[in-house]
């Protein structure tokens, strides 16, 4: 292999102008971590509605959620990201299309619906099957308590399924965080993003994605030390 | 008598030694590149799919394109230099992510298409000479008659987010004092869209660009590429492995001869002043003075000034 290894190109100013490769690529690590939390509170949000709509007694509840799930589980990741930012402006009435496509920072707040959209309905199995998890007698015995079904969800059944998919979740998450890199297609300058433009400028193509998979690792890793520490602080004393 | 015959002895010598050498048919004294095209019998092109003119792929899904034509005249040089009676031309797509390592490990021997020759990437790669010259430039409708810089003094004028040329068009901003209002576009397109829709008076990118856009539009005769550049011309290359003179000799050599030859222009006028595949637009790009005279004086210079 004919290439010329420079490990030092990290400290070099990049063309950009405005500091070294390792901030363009810090910088990319920046919007990758913000994303995927902006991306997760809806994901975990919407995912448990949706989740718990597939457990609900209602028939219509159960084939809306299903649909949910179904229609943004199909659908590739990738395509999803393009019909948020080149289709539904498009579709909306032509001054708030206009006040979309012009709106600063519009990738950031398309990749956030997109991934949170698209990672909800993942959660939401994940939800549903926690809560198909639990002894059938759970519920009925809040329900037996005079617990409304509102409130038996809220204080019987959710709390145990969700320590029941912690691990999973997990998963979700890291999936998610992974999923970012999807964004660079409509111009969000994440962390890959800044890795190629920066292989772009420099030419160094193995020492900017060496880079840019140890930073992902170690976010990773972060990640997974956080959920450890999670699963222990809320396990249920006794509990399995 | 006899000191003449001597050294005419030598000269000739000399002269039936270092053709016979330079063009070693046994393989022995190849190295690098030129010996793995020997022993293989092929050389494997790197191709994009969709860098108009340069090297993308047509209606079958065929490359084409003007730098892949060059290549291929490259690759007849190599196959004359070598003395083989067949020569297969092996194709691999490349991507702007790809092309650097592709050529690093062997995988390619060529790589055609629009890559900037410059210092940087020297390091990294070696280019042969340059086959097309680029610089920023800005279009503008037709009927506003902008043409210079000066022009575009109190104008709106658009550039696409993150380029270098929206960085060049700033800096002209400030130091020639235009008050010019510059707007960041996310992409070529829009950029585009915003001069055709008038929110804008002028969008400034590289002119080769600027060029496939119009010939794209709609109404491509409604449109202007302004003749005074906004930068130093940039260099395009086709990319070599580094390091791997003999090859690189045998590569200059077919291109300078191809360049200076009529064929060279002749090249040039197809793919960019004429109809080309798939739909037959027209970049309506004549050679600049500056492209004129790299194809006089071929050079594989990465130095902007050099141009």
């Amino acid at each position: 292999m004919n290439y010329t290894w420079n490990w030092g190109i990290f400290l070099e100013p990049s063309p950009e102008g405005a500091g070294s490769y390792a901030d363009m690529l810090l910088s990319g690590l920046a919007w990758t971590v913000v994303t995927a939390l902006c991306s997760w509170a809806i994901a975990f949000t919407l995912g448990s509605v949706v989740g718990v709509m597939r457990t609900l007694p209602s028939r219509t509840a159960n084939a809306i959620g299903a649909a949910y799930v179904e229609g943004f589980r199909n659908v590739p990741l990738l395509v999803q990201m393009f019909l948020w930012y080149f289709v539904l402006p498009e579709l909306l009435p032509a001054r708030l299309g206009a006040a979309v496509k012009q709106m600063p920072d519009a990738p950031f707040y398309t990749a956030v619906l997109c991934l949170g959209f698209f990672t909800a309905a993942r959660v939401a199995e994940q939800v549903r099957a926690g809560i198909r998890a639990l002894p059938r007698g759970q519920a009925q015995a809040g329900l037996a308590l005079g617990l409304t079904w509102a409130q038996t969800y809220r204080a019987v059944l959710l709390p145990n399924a969700y320590r029941i998919i912690l691990p999973p979740l997990t998963s979700e998450f890291l999936n998610n965080l992974k999923n970012t890199s999807v964004a660079l297609t409509i111009g969000l300058l994440e962390l890959t993003a800044r890795a190629r433009s920066m292989q772009e400028f420099s030419f160094q193509v193995f020492e900017a994605f060496t880079a840019a998979t140890l930073l992902y690792v170690a976010l990773n890793l972060v990640v997974i030390a956080g959920a450890t520490l999670l699963e222990r602080r809320v396990a249920v004393p006794g509990g399995r | 008598m006899r000191l003449k015959a001597a050294l005419l002895l030598t000269a000739l010598a000399a002269a039936a030694c270092s053709p016979a050498h330079a063009q070693d048919l046994t393989g022995k004294d190849l190295t690098g590149t030129l010996k793995k095209v020997r022993e293989a019998r092929a050389i494997t092109i790197g191709h994009r799919d969709a860098s108009v003119p340069f090297s993308y792929l047509d209606g079958n899904q065929k490359p084409v394109g003007y730098a892949y034509e060059i290549c291929l005249k490259v690759a007849e040089a190599v196959k004359a230099h070598l003395k083989l009676d067949t020569l297969e031309v092996r194709l691999n797509p490349v991507t702007s992510a790809t092309r650097i390592p592709l050529i690093a490990n062997g995988t390619i021997d060529l790589e055609c298409g629009s890559t900037t020759n410059n210092a940087d990437r020297q390091r990294q790669a070696a280019f042969t000479n340059t086959h097309f010259l680029t610089a920023t430039r800005f279009v503008a409708k037709r009927e506003k008659g902008l043409d210079k810089t000066d022009h575009l003094k109190g104008r709106t004028v658009v550039s696409t987010s993150g380029t270098t040329n929206i960085r060049q068009i700033n800096e002209i901003n400030t130091a020639r004092g235009l008050g010019m209002r510059i707007l960041p576009a996310k992409d070529h397109a829009e950029a585009f869209l915003m001069v055709e829709t008038g929110r804008a008076d002028a969008f400034v990118m590289d002119d080769v660009l600027l060029a496939a856009l119009v010939a794209g539009s709609k109404t491509p005769d409604a449109y202007a590429i302004s003749s005074e550049a906004q930068s130093r011309p940039e260099p395009y290359g086709i990319m070599l492995r580094k390091d791997d003179p003999a090859f690189k000799a045998v590569v200059d050599a077919a291109t300078a001869a191809l360049y200076k030859s009529p064929e060279g222009t002749a090249l040039y006028e197809k793919w960019f002043t004429q109809a080309i595949p798939p739909r037959g637009i027209n970049l309506k790009l004549p050679m600049s003075e500056a492209m004129r005279k790299v194809l006089a004086n071929p050079s594989d210079s990465p130095d902007p000034a050099a141009y």
